[in-house]
């Protein structure tokens, strides 16, 4: 287990149990910058193996920036700066021999708005295994284009027509192409920033039920504004209050018996 | 009144029309307030401004369009009879004389006949007449419909329906314009295209071989007799063309993707208006550096490798324009690359895709509409510059695809065509019009392929 150094700080610490018996992910102290904002303030979590970690706290309380730190997506914000340690097993993500790109492709992003390709559904899965080598051929590469899809729920409505753009589609079967784009590459983590939130409760129950599928092969962290969603599908919940991470705990105990006030008045619809 | 002080007395008039339908509306719309009107007080307004300037502009407008032939022929039938009875041209000279004494413009040393200056104090009474008609009848017009419109006013009418429907005419109206100016010249062009025709057959200017265009003048002359053969004039249009798409597109399309994806944000905000200066510099100069500068060195770069490349040469052209045309290019493509959401980079780095991978496989084609457009508009450029071709690659109609030669162009020979003393009706000149014809079709084949592309891309990927 790695140590949590302690800083004399003014932050709020962290109540509840940080660390994870089996950790996929590692971070430590880490510190987020926009310019001169203080975004993020010395957050320090796991996220264990094969779990669901959900992510829940008021608008602006940093969930996205912080999910966006687990893949460095954050690079591709210019006024962007990062402190502190997140390891992925073993490797320090922001060590400086690290790439990037093979990182990117083992911690996949599922974003809020749905952003397919401009391309054809079929193009739209098939481009990640392409560019990483994943298939050798067009009978591999059809083979996972048909189990992403599947696996994302989405094959039986788009299988007469693959070749069509992937723009076309409603949003919820959008947000399922991401999804199925994004396990195409087969990472380990899979970040997920509230996926469902321009879907149908039709579209985002089977969207829960693929996460729970998927919990069998991969860590998953999920940021969500539904409390509901996040007593649902996650075994473990962080609450984040202005750039603190305020309470990490076992789903259930968070939301029958938070140990923090801030987090108990934002379950309970004090505030948030 | 003349015009110069009867345009201010309408604009008053307007102003205060407003002001009238302003106050009415108010007055109609009672202790609730401008709420209980149909329409915001403002229209109720324009609405009465509207009916005060477009009558008294409509009259005032045919009145001034009809004034001058109507005192010209008031003054004719007062004209002495041995002056009317004169064939119609010399009667014009006559009354063209009388015009230019109205105005002031006497000849020196002319002696002016006592018939004509009797003719020029007529004319001149009759107009100062018509002028003053003209003030009253069109502000009188201006003020009865402005009071019929603020008469009308109640909470009921519907203002602002009327004041946008006028708009909308007036819109239409402007738009229409634009399509009428092209029409008209499609048409002009058309007509005399189709008397050249009459001398020279379509399918011999369509597919002759050679192309020089002198006429014999007088019968007797020895010498040519024309030949109107297009196609050497249309092969080097699309071979200096081709140059100059060969040298923009690539530096346009790769000088765009490094200002939108990889330059540093201060160096963008200064290398793209520098740039963009270069379609700004006046194609005269860009046609000195071509036949001062590109054309020498590449003749004597030519030498060096043993070939013959004459002193004006198709290259050099071509090169030129297509520096011309970078910024066409890339300002545009720039503009739509930086237009693709950052959303649909962030899905392609979340795969775990390159930067140069999400550039060219999901930026780009996300952005290939607009630069498509911006392709297309950089070759109808290049299609019709004239300047720069006339430098540098000379006036010979030869057929050749070789760049090293000396070619000629639609533009350039439309020009050559026209300039100078010319009949209007050899088909010398009107050759010109024939191949501004064609020009013009094969531009429009040209657009419409392009919108149809565009077209067909959007479908796919919207
Ligand atoms: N690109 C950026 N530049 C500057 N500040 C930013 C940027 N992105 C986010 N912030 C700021 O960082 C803080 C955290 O933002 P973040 O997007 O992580 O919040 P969030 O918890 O995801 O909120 P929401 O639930 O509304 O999505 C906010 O105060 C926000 O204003
Ligand atoms: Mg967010």
């Amino acid at each position: 287990m790695r140590p949590v150094k302690k800083y004399g700080s003014e932050h709020r610490g962290t109540v509840g149990v940080i660390t994870s018996e089996n950790p996929r992910m590692t971070c430590r102290n880490v510190n987020v910058y926009y310019g001169d904002k203080h975004a993020i303030l010395d957050v320090s979590i796991d996220i264990g193996r094969n779990e669901v970690i959900a992510m829940i706290g008021p608008s602006g309380c940093g969930k996205s920036t912080f999910l966006r730190c687990l893949n460095r997506m954050n690079d591709t914000i210019d006024s962007c700066r990062v402190t502190g340690e997140i390891f992925l097993d073993d490797q320090n993500i922001y060590d400086k021999k690290i790439d990037v790109v093979p990182l990117r492709a083992q911690v996949g992003m599922v974003f809020q708005k749905p952003n397919p390709f401009p391309k054809s559904i079929y193009d739209n899965v098939a481009y990640g295994p392409k560019i990483h080598g994943l298939v050798q051929n067009k009978v591999e590469q059809d083979e996972v284009v048909e189990t992403s899809l599947k696996k994302a729920g989405l094959w039986e409505e788009v299988k007469d027509r693959l070749a069509h753009p992937g723009t076309g589609l409603s949003g919820g079967q959008q947000q399922r192409l991401c999804i199925a784009r994004t396990i195409a590459v087969n990472p380990e983590v899979i970040l997920m920033d509230e996926p469902c939130s321009a879907l149908d409760p039709i579209a985002t129950a089977k969207i829960e039920e693929l996460i729970d599928e998927l919990r069998a092969h991969y860590t998953i962290a999920i940021v969500t504004h539904s409390m509901q969603q996040a007593a649902r599908v996650s075994q473990r919940t962080a609450y984040f209050h202005l750039g603190d991470l305020i309470e990490v705990g076992e789903t259930k105990q968070i939301f029958t018996n938070p140990s923090h006030r801030l987090t108990e008045d934002y379950i309970t619809g004090r505030f948030g | 009144m003349s015009p110069s002080l009867l345009i201010p007395a309408i604009i008053v008039f307007t102003a205060v029309a407003y002001q009238l339908g302003l106050k009415r509306s108010h007055a109609v719309a009672g202790p609730d307030g401008p709420r209980s009107l149909h329409s915001r007080p403002i229209h109720y307004a324009v609405m009465v401004a509207m009916a005060c300037a477009i009558p008294a502009l409509m009259v005032f407008a045919v009145w001034h369009s009809c004034q001058s032939t109507i005192i010209t022929q008031l003054v004719v039938a007062e004209l002495p009879e041995n002056i009317r009875s004169l064939p119609a041209n010399r009667l014009n000279l006559v009354v063209n004389d009388i015009r230019n004494l109205v105005v002031g413009n006497v000849g020196v040393g002319d002696t002016v006949k006592p018939e004509i200056l009797e003719a020029v104090d007529h004319y001149r009474s009759l107009s100062a007449t018509s002028s003053a008609a003209m003030a009253v009848i069109v502000l009188l017009v201006g003020v009865i419909v402005a009071l019929w419109a603020r008469s009308l006013i109640t909470p009921e009418l519907r203002a602002r329906n009327h004041v946008e429907r006028i708009v909308r005419y007036f819109l239409i109206l402007s738009s229409s314009f634009a399509i009428f100016t092209t029409i008209g010249i499609v048409l002009s062009v058309l007509f005399e295209a189709l008397r050249f025709f009459k001398s020279v057959p379509l399918t011999s200017f369509l597919f002759g071989l050679e192309w020089s265009p002198q006429m014999a003048i007088r019968a007797d002359q020895v010498g040519s007799s024309g030949a109107f053969g297009a196609v050497p004039v249309f092969a080097g249009t699309m071979l200096i063309s081709a140059i100059a798409m060969l040298v923009s597109v690539p530096l346009g399309l790769m000088s765009a993707i490094y200002l939108s994806e990889y330059s540093p944000k201060a160096f963008r905000a200064v290398a793209k208006p520098l740039l963009e200066i270069l379609a700004g510099i006046p194609t005269v100069v860009y046609g000195f550096f071509a036949a001062l500068t590109v054309a020498p060195f590449i003749r004597e770069s030519g030498a060096v490798f043993g070939l013959d490349v004459s002193s004006e040469s198709a290259l050099a052209a071509g090169l030129v324009m297509g520096i011309m045309i970078i910024p066409f290019v890339s300002s545009l493509s720039d503009d739509v690359i930086n237009a693709v959401p950052q959303s649909m980079r962030d899905g392609a780095y979340a795969l775990g895709a390159t930067k140069s991978e999400t550039i060219r496989q999901v930026v780009i084609p996300a952005a290939l509409p607009g630069i498509v457009g911006g392709i297309l508009l950089a070759v109808s450029r290049a299609i019709g510059e004239t300047m720069i071709v006339v430098m540098a690659a000379g006036m010979a109609a030869k057929l050749t695809a070789n760049p090293l030669q000396a070619v000629t162009t639609v533009t350039v020979q439309i020009v050559s065509l026209l300039v100078g003393d010319q009949e209007f009706d050899s088909p010398k000149t009107l050759a010109a019009f024939a191949l501004g014809l064609i020009l013009f079709i094969a531009t429009l084949i040209l657009n419409i392929i392009a919108l149809y592309v565009v077209r067909k891309y959007r479908e796919q990927y919207e």
